[in-house]
């Protein structure tokens, strides 16, 4: 399902304006409100959605994101119950790309051709799993290739130049640039340091760059957008969800999709306020 | 068993034992893990370095530890002879020691000038700190918070060595989060600090790196037991938590194909689907968790579950890799012994030899009469007291319902 993201990127790219991708844990604070969220984030903004999927040990996570996956797990969370969110997104959306992130071991646990298989079958377009690096994601690879499913690999500060080739080798989708050495959600990269980062990257691939890690307010995502072909938001949706997670479902959903309208319009308007339209 | 295997090739060069290993981390360590590997191999084709470590084995740790025959639980059991590896004897009180000693002299090479570590008992965040604190290295003991309330004497012995512990909240609060938070401070501060793993797993080269610190353990061992006996022993036994103390004993007997070897996991309250143990191998099922393959405590769905010990070094939801693929490959087999077992033992080995063994070894020592009965009054069995009991006093006082 590489289609759908190519098709995606292709049209930003004649709109001239990045994309906003929108992270938000599956099954948090529940299913039926993380589904009600999901269904609404393409009309709040969200270009392309990555669905976290909930682990216990979130190594590269900073606590917004460690929280929401024990609340997505105590609600009943699992891989499962993800690609059934996922599959039931599809059926109320047909263009917008969705991307699965977590963990390899509840992936390892269901298996790499059965994950393959699920998320063809959900309407899924690829995978980030951050503990997977290009040495180790062969057999997902080998799974993905027959369902054209996009394996999105990640670079970061201590990416360097022979580094990065293996990085890219296998690569799929999009580049995601985790623009700080951290965890999710806590430190921000300087506009500047992100701006040379996504200048190298782009000499090395053709790929769509996408900046993550720290992203939280609509400066930083306009600043982001000018350069970057993506901006990724999560830890500032699911702390939305943190605020009140056991207020009436539609509170909750909308306190999540003001701040994506928000984030949204900050990408939307970077090149126009710079003048750059092409 | 595949005797043309060749034990001491492994792990390959990109870490696995067969399938079991490898380097699960993001993409931010992986220049960090790759450059760690690089710096090991320079360190270990140096002579300086190994004659630096065996001065500090000598005269700062006090290797090496004795090999005793413990006669009177030979007698006891009636059967094989029983000698015990003396690593409760080294400084700190604990098998831990060797490794940290190794891991910050590498530190110090790279020129790493912050050294990070996780503990649950504690016994790795004091040999830690000690060493840490010879070398005047900043320390970051990463602990959770329901093991800083359990293990109170040795958070204040950390503090007294001048490390910092830091309380872990997240998730469950215990030796795992502990080093999912010390992965995440890895992550955070990568051009200064060095993340000193207490057991034979994680990412390569770790398990390796930890397996060879320790080996001293079983090279002492097995010159020992030659002089002593002028053969080799039948079975070398110790407890497997994550396995260190283990894998130093093993692994210089690994090619020796006659010598068994033989782990014993904690069952805690018994390994069924209550899941109230620490066996990974007996009780738990491959897969991928803090930077490597192995054997897990998990559910179906792949998430990683709690477990529990009376001994909280043992209590980890994971097992060193090699461990994993020796099971795998049957090389070496893997026992089990309860929380009850193990406190039975603790005091067996008090009264009839004078010894307080720590709850880990305690479990080995709860597997070693069987083995000896198994193997008759010709056998000849060494088993690992890699730390001592002064620790657990107050566990098993509070178990035996003794108040103090």
């Amino acid at each position: 399902m590489t289609a759908r993201l190519s098709q995606r990127f292709a049209s930003l790219k004649r709109a001239n304006r990045a994309a906003l991708i929108t992270y938000i844990m599956a099954s948090d604070p529940d299913h039926e409100t993380c589904f009600e969220i999901l269904r609404a984030l393409p009309a709040a903004g969200a270009d392309i959605i990555e669905l976290g999927f909930p682990f216990t040990d979130p190594m590269a996570d900073g606590p917004s994101i460690q929280k929401a996956a024990l609340r997505a797990l105590k609600a009943d969370g699992s891989l499962k119950q993800t690609l059934e969110l996922a599959r039931r997104f599809r059926e109320t959306d047909e263009d917008t790309p969705l991307i699965l992130m977590g963990y390899a071991n509840p992936i390892e646990s269901m298996g790499y051709e059965a994950f393959a298989q699920a998320m063809h079958a959900s309407g899924a377009d690829g995978a980030i799993v951050v503990d997977l690096p290009p040495e180790e994601d062969a057999p997902l690879r080998a799974a993905f290739t027959p369902h054209d499913l996009s394996i999105i690999r990640l670079a970061t500060p201590t990416t360097d130049d022979k580094r990065l080739t293996k990085v890219l080798d296998g690569a799929a989708g999009f580049l995601y640039y985790v623009s700080v050495a951290g965890i999710t959600g806590v430190n921000a990269a300087s506009t500047h340091a992100i701006e040379s980062a996504v200048t190298r990257l782009k000499r090395a691939t053709t790929l769509p760059i996408a900046v993550g890690f720290g992203v939280r307010e609509p400066e930083a995502a306009t600043a982001i957008a000018k350069h970057a072909d993506a901006v990724v938001v999560g830890s500032a949706f699911v702390d939305e969800i943190a605020a009140n997670p056991n207020g009436a479902r539609e509170d909750v959903v909308e306190r999540v999709l003001r701040k994506v309208r928000l984030l949204s319009d900050a990408v939307r308007s970077a090149r126009e306020i710079e003048g750059t339209r092409a | 068993m595949d005797a043309r295997r060749n034990w001491q090739d492994l792990p390959d060069s990109e870490g696995r034992f067969g399938a079991y290993g490898g380097r699960f981390v993001a993409e931010t360590l992986m220049p960090l893990v790759l450059d760690l590997e690089r710096a090991y191999r320079e360190a270990q084709a140096d002579p300086g370095f190994a004659a630096t470590m065996a001065d500090f084995w000598t005269h700062y740790i006090g290797r090496p530890s004795p090999l005793y025959f413990a006669e009177r639980l030979t007698a006891h059991f009636g059967a094989a002879k029983i000698y015990f590896k003396r690593d409760e004897l080294n400084h700190t009180g604990a098998h831990k020691i060797n490794n940290c000693l190794g891991q910050i002299l590498l530190a110090q090479r790279m020129g790493k000038t912050r050294i990070i570590a996780e503990t649950g008992a504690g016994q790795h965040g004091v040999a830690t700190a000690t060493i840490c604190a010879r070398f005047g290295l900043p320390c970051v003991v990463f602990m959770g918070a329901t093991d800083i309330e359990r293990q109170k004497p040795n958070v204040f012995r950390m503090k007294l060595l001048g490390a910092e512990v830091r309380p872990v909240t997240s998730g469950a609060a215990t030796l795992k989060d502990a080093m999912n938070e010390a992965l995440r401070d890895w992550v955070t501060n990568v051009h200064d600090t060095f993340y000193c793993i207490g057991t034979a797993a994680g990412p390569h080269p770790y398990p390796e790196m930890v397996r060879d610190f320790q080996s001293i353990i079983g090279q002492e061992a097995r010159a020992q037991i030659l002089e002593r006996e002028g053969q080799l022993p039948d079975a070398v036994m110790a407890c497997i938590g994550g396995g260190s103390n283990a894998i130093g004993l093993f692994h210089p007997f690994i090619a020796d194909e006659s010598v068994r070897l033989i782990g014993v996991e904690a069952a805690g309250r018994g390994i069924d689907e209550r899941f109230e143990h620490s066996a990974a191998i007996n009780g738990g099922r491959p897969g991928v968790l803090h930077g490597n393959r192995t054997y897990l405590l998990q559910n179906e769905d792949g998430q990683i579950l709690e477990g529990h010990s009376i001994s909280a070094g043992l209590d980890y939801p994971g097992v060193g890799p090699e461990h994993s693929y020796l099971h795998e490959t049957g090389r070496a087999q893997y026992l089990s012994a309860t929380d009850e077992e193990a406190l039975a033992a603790f005091q067996l080995c008090a009264r009839l030899e004078g010894i307080l063994p720590a709850l880990e070894p305690a479990h080995a020592l709860a597997r070693v009469g069987d083995v000896a009965q198994e193997l008759g009054r010709d056998g000849l069995i060494v088993m690992n007291l890699c730390g001592r009991g002064d620790k657990d006093v107050f566990t098993v006082a509070d178990a035996l319902g003794v108040g103090l």
